[in-house]
């Protein structure tokens, strides 16, 4: 029986198993929505933007490890998806994104809402399609579903013609994908392995880098094993949060530019580096010359291209994670003794006299101002028994959540590592909770970027999807203002946001739930209120404005040398001064 | 067949350094709409350098082969390398600096000649075994083709007359039989 390309498409999402599809319609895919609308197998997830679809879909594959999928039209909707893409690209997310096309008779005539689509998408996806005959649809679903989901995961992006949708063709879905250019190693080389082995068992400070290969490959099962028979230390990547317990006696946190103190030094000083599915971004090597001074470095990626681009390496290892770390758990599960505990005891009482020098810590007045750590902190505190996916946007927020909030698995944290996409937070927990209705999602983001997206607090609304926003409110671009305060002098160029919204209003205004924390004393009561709500909820916490993050490496910095606290000229201007932004914040909260 | 993004850039691989060497790469490609664009782009978006890309079907007309000029330091070409293969479409990469290789350019030159240089411009044809493939009573165009230092040398002996116009192709290359295991290699290299 012949279909039209808008059922073949339907046919072919429910053969991938697709559930739900983020979506924005216009009028080169009205066909595809009119049978979506006609089928009950896929939710449509009607968004509010085309950018909220795309993070949507990103935070459905992050928090599933499945393809998120979405769908928009030609010309603004899908330049509005770019940003989603180039996200997902940069932080290998599988997205299979579906754009309408003017028909093939018109492309390049530029006709109503026409965009080259392809070449739009093409430095920011993996790999895309234009198709141009309806016989070529389904094998070039399944191609895009196969490209997204296997080797190193990654957008693609496939460009449908509205007369491809309207015409008609036999339906047939290939059982399988081959495609000559496309062979991902999977299985890494067994003698580099067996290096790697020995390298492990005769290092005295080694350290296990982890990034969020090891999330998409699934392999935290075997990360823990290594760790634990070996007793190596382990730091993890923004991006890799989640893959090996932080509450853990061998987690170290996070390291990089922000991370904790002793992931930084143990980092620095080691002489065994054992990267797993980390790719060295200059947010973690800092200065690349002085990076890790000390170390043979074992690289486990399954992207060939991630292994020596920016440091040298002398252990490389092409390969899923999953497949090396128990092939190389294997090997040392036979020749690991007590033995490696001995000769690591130096590098440990090191380490624990780091740790214990410099713990994270700020300091919470009873009656002051609400410190936005605090606020994680009680978060973290109040939700962990409920084992909470949390998304973040970008900024200080973002990089207090990642120190503070400890998360004990994989596929629980939502962040924009690699672009660092202000407006992520929101549409990406909307997208985790669509896939999980009945867990908590969490959505900690900062004033600023959180106002990225807010449109889709009516998407959330509407579709019931109850996610639980805590906005740390500062009044400011917080990052921006604290590299102003630290390398601009203090002068705070666009930082200061002058006008927010009353969020609670706002809230309202849609029909969500609006709380605010007006003292630190409420935060408890308050939080807990909003836990306890069944619908999407902001919590607007205003909190202390000045506050900088720390631990921080100065960009181009050296690892060893980290910023523990404000300068103490930037202290004594903090404390002593009147400042207009503050006050004039406060009657703005107050108002 | 794509020259350098700048004069600059051409002149800097010119200067081949051990640091900065010049690398010819061939690479086998899917031949259909869109390959060329994504080879480019890498190229552009990373910031590597090409002199001179020429592209053609093969003899299996499903595939076309690239032969890229580029330059760069050890790591830099191990990256290009790398990133060319895991292009989708790009179907096998060889660094044939990695082995011993012929390559070719072919150009073609239209020289003004009058009266006396018009024997001089044939006499220089002659020497590099060139051709007279079109002429008027003020012009000759001359097709050459060999490495490309010959080209630069029939060049300069052909500009005192007045060069009117030039096209080269860029180079074309193939590894010297017995190719062992150059794609072997080059494979491995990429994954490494």
């Amino acid at each position: 029986m012949k279909l039209t390309g808008a059922e073949i498409f339907i046919e072919c999402l429910k053969r991938e198993g697709v559930k739900t599809v983020f979506a924005l319609p216009g009028g080169v895919v009205l066909k595809i929505f009119d049978m979506l609308h006609q089928q009950k197998d896929i939710e449509v997830i009607l968004t509010r933007h085309e950018q909220g679809a795309g993070h949507m879909a990103e935070g459905y594959a992050k928090a599933t490890g499945k393809a998120g999928v979405c769908l928009v039209t030609s010309g603004p909707g899908m330049t509005n998806v770019i940003t989603a893409l180039a996200d997902a690209y940069m932080d290998s997310v599988p997205v299979v994104c579906f754009s309408g096309q003017v028909p093939t008779n018109l492309i390049g005539n530029d006709a109503f809402q026409e965009a080259d689509n392809v070449g739009l998408s093409r430095p920011c996806t993996k790999y895309n399609f234009l198709v141009k005959d309806v016989n070529d649809l389904a094998a070039t679903i399944k191609e895009a579903f196969y490209i997204a989901t296997t080797g190193r995961p990654g957008p693609v992006l496939v460009d449908i013609p509205k007369d491809v949708s309207m015409a008609k063709a036999e339906f047939t879905y290939p059982n399988s994908v081959s495609i000559r250019g496309y062979n991902p190693t999977y299985e890494g080389n067994k003698w580099q392995i067996k290096q790697a082995a020995e390298a492990i068992m005769k290092a005295k400070k080694p350290i296990l880098y982890v990034g969020g290969g090891v999330i998409f490959s699934g392999a935290s099962q075997e990360l823990l094993e290594l760790a634990e028979m070996t007793q190596v230390p382990v730091d993890m990547t923004l991006m890799g949060l989640g893959a090996f317990p932080g509450e853990h006696s061998l987690s170290l946190g996070m390291l990089g530019m922000h991370g904790t103190y002793q992931a930084n030094m143990a980092m620095h000083y080691s002489d065994l580096v054992i990267a797993i599915g980390a790719r060295f971004d200059d947010r973690v090597t800092g200065k690349v010359s002085e990076f890790c001074p000390y170390a043979k470095v074992i690289h486990v990626d399954i992207d060939p291209t991630s292994i020596r681009k920016n440091i040298h390496v002398d252990i490389p290892i092409v390969g899923d994670c999953k497949n090396v770390l128990r092939e190389l758990n294997q090997i040392l599960r036979a020749t690991v003794n007590g033995e490696q505990k001995d000769l690591r005891k130096p590098w440990w009482d090191q380490i624990r006299e780091w740790q214990a020098a410099h713990p994270l810590t700020f300091h919470q007045e009873k009656e002051g101002p609400i410190k936005p750590q605090q606020v994680v902190k009680r978060l973290y505190e109040l939700t962990k028994d409920r084992d909470p996916i949390v998304s973040t946007d970008v900024g200080q927020h973002q990089m207090w959540a990642a120190q503070y909030f400890k998360l004990a698995k994989p596929n629980r944290w939502l962040t924009s590592g690699g672009l660092g996409t202000m407006g992520f937070g929101f549409p990406a927990a909307m997208g985790a909770q669509a896939a999980f209705r009945d867990r908590l999602v969490l959505c900690i983001a900062g004033d600023g970027s959180v106002q990225m997206n807010m449109q889709e607090m009516a998407t959330a609304v509407v579709n019931k999807l109850p996610v639980k926003i805590v906005i740390l409110n500062n009044g400011f671009h917080g990052m921006v203002r604290q590299w102003q305060d630290l390398f601009y002098e203090g002068r705070y160029a666009s930082s200061y946001l002058d006008t927010t919204p009353d969020f609670v209003k706002l809230a309202d205004a849609y029909g969500a739930v609006g709380l605010r924390v007006k003292k630190v004393g409420d935060l408890d009561a308050i939080l807990k209120e909003a836990l306890a709500t069944d619908k999407p909820v902001i919590v607007d916490v205003p909190t202390y404005p000045y506050e900088n993050c720390y631990p921080m490496i100065p960009a181009g910095g050296c690892n060893h040398e980290m910023l523990l606290e404000d300068p103490p000229e930037l202290k004594q201007k903090q404390s002593g001064a009147t400042k207009v932004a503050p006050e004039d914040k406060d009657t703005v909260l107050t108002a | 067949m794509l020259r350098a993004e700048s004069p600059a850039s051409v002149l800097s691989t010119r200067v081949s350094t051990l640091r900065n060497m010049e690398h010819i790469i061939s690479v086998t490609v899917e031949n259909k709409f869109g390959v060329l664009s994504r080879v480019a782009g890498l190229f552009s978006g990373r910031g590597f350098n090409i002199e001179s890309l020429s592209v053609a079907p093969t003899l299996d007309p499903s595939m076309s082969q690239m032969t890229i000029v580029t330059s760069g330091d050890e790591r830099i070409i191990e990256q290009i390398v790398k990133q060319l293969n895991k292009l989708i479409d790009v179907i096998k990469v060889v660094d044939l600096n990695e082995t011993e290789f012929v390559s070719r350019e072919t150009a073609i030159i239209k020289v003004h000649t009058k009266d006396a240089d018009r024997a001089e411009a044939l006499r220089i044809v002659d020497i590099f075994r060139a051709n007279v493939v079109d002429s008027t009573p003020s012009t000759y165009t001359i097709e050459v083709s060999g490495d490309p230092k010959k080209i630069e040398a029939i060049i300069n002996l052909l500009q005192p007359l007045g060069i009117k116009e030039l096209v080269r192709t860029g180079r074309v290359a193939v590894a010297r039989e017995p190719i062992r295991s150059t794609a072997v290699q080059a494979k491995k290299v990429a994954r490494e």
